[in-house]
């Protein structure tokens, strides 16, 4: 691990300003991503502003009806929350589908949307990457690539966003509050949070340099049947291949996102539309343009297969 | 590893963005932190990169907990902060200023063992032993956390609150890999000590 400066900080304003001010410096809350790729010096902050004392681990109600979910509220616990489990099940759901009982003490609500891509050839310093090191080429690429993204990606880059959270919270229409180091805040839909990969992989997210996050809203309850599936290669604490986040309103409409496929939760407003003709429909337009690798060509039947085993579980969920 | 630490440079120098910063010459200074194993007070002077693990370990001494993989996907250096399971080797010990950390070697003592260990022993439930304290501080953390009501994947109804069973468990304890495969033994040692406790 590279050498790094510590500091704790007391209020969001001045930690994002800590982080602003010094090139190379990183917020860190739960730290489980960070300090993992820390240790592998694929991450090497040379400052560490620690923003677990910013008191942003509350969820409260809006005046909108929905949720502010502080940025520091662990996964346990936002999966705990009983608001949450009756109104936002699919969020519950997706949190417990990843990682394990103790990652999901440490993680953070920020955190998780922020976590890197689990591509092999990210972690393996040895190997191009143009995430890890941009213009260095993408070792992914005639690589092995059965975890990897069969959508969105770019002659650049072909690795998958981790996150189960992330799904949900793309299919609840989550919001991400922010504020920078002058205290302009800010807030991004979740579906601008994310960017793809194009010719820039090593920016994933609409932040700026030092900008933090505070909360994640969730607009008010949409009800319907909240079901999130996923589909990796051992029962439990396994990165999806497919996963599927979907509430589905008693007539038959609703909405999916779609994790393990691309760089950023997959959803597609015009693709929920066909819901009702069944998942074949839904994941022929949402997954149009597809362009997989020989390892993960199977990600296609796989994301129709798991949609019409979610829309069953729909059907079927008290 | 010359080679290594120029390429590693080239990385850090090379990234457009906020990544790049000037990494000072010397090692920056120890941090003080102070914090609470199994109910007694340590201050200690660290270097900013030691981990909870090596902090216990390498400089408390107390080598019960374990480093298995050091990147938190084998749970053998699972310990409970404020009674809450984690993975040692994924945190920073500079962030648990006032924490009050519980290592196996605070639940319970050779004579007198705490009921899990107990039950461990009496199951058989290991053959090596490496990531038994892992195991045991994580089954801690488990009964406790099915007690508060945290949900997990395997429930059919995530609004309710779940009941000990012996698909919960193996969902629950899937953080922590047994590599000699004792795990039928491990699940009837906690399920013993849950019914003892239900």
């Amino acid at each position: 691990m590279k050498a790094f400066t510590y500091e704790r900080a007391h209020d969001p304003v001045a930690a994002a300003r800590a982080v602003a001010a010094r090139p190379g410096a990183r917020f860190i809350a739960g730290g489980t991503n960070l300090l993992d790729l820390m240790k592998i010096e694929v991450e090497t902050p040379v400052h560490l502003v620690d923003v677990q004392d910013l008191k942003l681990d509350r969820i409260e109600p809006t005046d909108a009806g929905g949720l502010r979910i502080g940025a520091l509220v662990t996964n346990t616990d936002l999966a705990t929350d009983s608001r949450v489990r009756r109104d936002y099940g699919v969020l519950s759901r997706a949190i417990v589908a990843g990682a394990s009982g103790q990652l999901r003490n440490k993680a953070t609500t920020a955190g998780n949307l922020l976590q890197r891509t689990r591509c092999a050839y990210f972690y393996d310093t040895n190997m191009p990457c143009n995430k890890r090191k941009p213009g260095s080429g993408c070792a992914a690429i005639g690589g092995i690539s059965r975890q990897l993204a069969v959508i969105g990606s770019s002659d650049k880059c072909i690795a998958t966003h981790p996150s189960d959270m992330a799904v949900a919270m793309r299919v609840l229409d989550a919001t991400v509050e922010t504020v920078n180091a002058i205290g302009e805040t800010r807030a991004i839909p979740i579906a601008d949070f994310h960017r793809l990969p194009g010719d820039t992989p090593h920016i994933e997210t609409a932040l700026a340099p030092g900008e933090l996050i505070t909360a994640v809203t969730l607009p008010k309850p949409i009800g319907g049947k909240h079901v999130y599936e996923k589909v990796r290669d051992r029962a439990s604490y396994a990165f999806a291949l497919i996963s599927v986040a979907a509430v589905i309103q008693p007539d038959g409409t609703g909405r999916v996102a779609l994790g393990g496929v691309a760089h950023k939760p997959w959803r597609d407003e015009a693709a929920e539309a066909e819901l009702p003709r069944g998942a074949k429909a839904v994941t022929a337009k949402l997954l149009a343009g597809a362009k997989p690798t020989h390892d993960n060509a199977f990600k296609l039947p796989l994301a129709e297969r798991t949609l019409a085993a979610a829309m069953a579980e729909a059907r079927t969920t008290a | 590893m010359l080679a290594g630490g120029a390429a590693t440079a080239v990385v850090a120098t090379s990234h457009a963005s906020a990544r790049t910063g000037d990494r000072p010459a010397a090692d920056p200074a120890p941090v003080k932190v102070s914090f609470k194993v199994n109910g007694e007070r340590h201050d200690l002077t660290l270097d900013t990169r030691t981990t909870l693990l090596d902090a216990l370990r390498e400089h408390l001494h107390l080598t019960g907990t374990k480093k298995g993989c050091d990147h938190g996907q084998c749970g053998a250096c699972t310990v409970l902060v404020d009674g809450v399971r984690i993975n040692s080797c994924l945190s920073l010990a500079v962030m648990h200023e006032g924490d009050d950390v519980t290592t196996i070697e605070g639940l319970g003592t050779p004579e007198k063992l705490h009921p899990l260990q107990a039950a461990f022993v009496k199951h058989d439930g290991y053959q090596c032993g490496y990531c038994t304290p892992g195991q045991i501080c994580s089954a801690v953390g488990v009964l406790d956390e099915i007690k508060r009501g945290v949900p997990s994947h395997v429930q059919a109804d995530i609004a309710v609150s779940p009941a000990f069973s012996n698909l919960e468990l193996r969902e629950r304890m899937s953080g922590n890999i047994c590599r000699c495969g004792a795990y039928s033994n491990i699940a009837e040692a906690i399920a013993e000590v849950a019914g003892e406790k239900a």
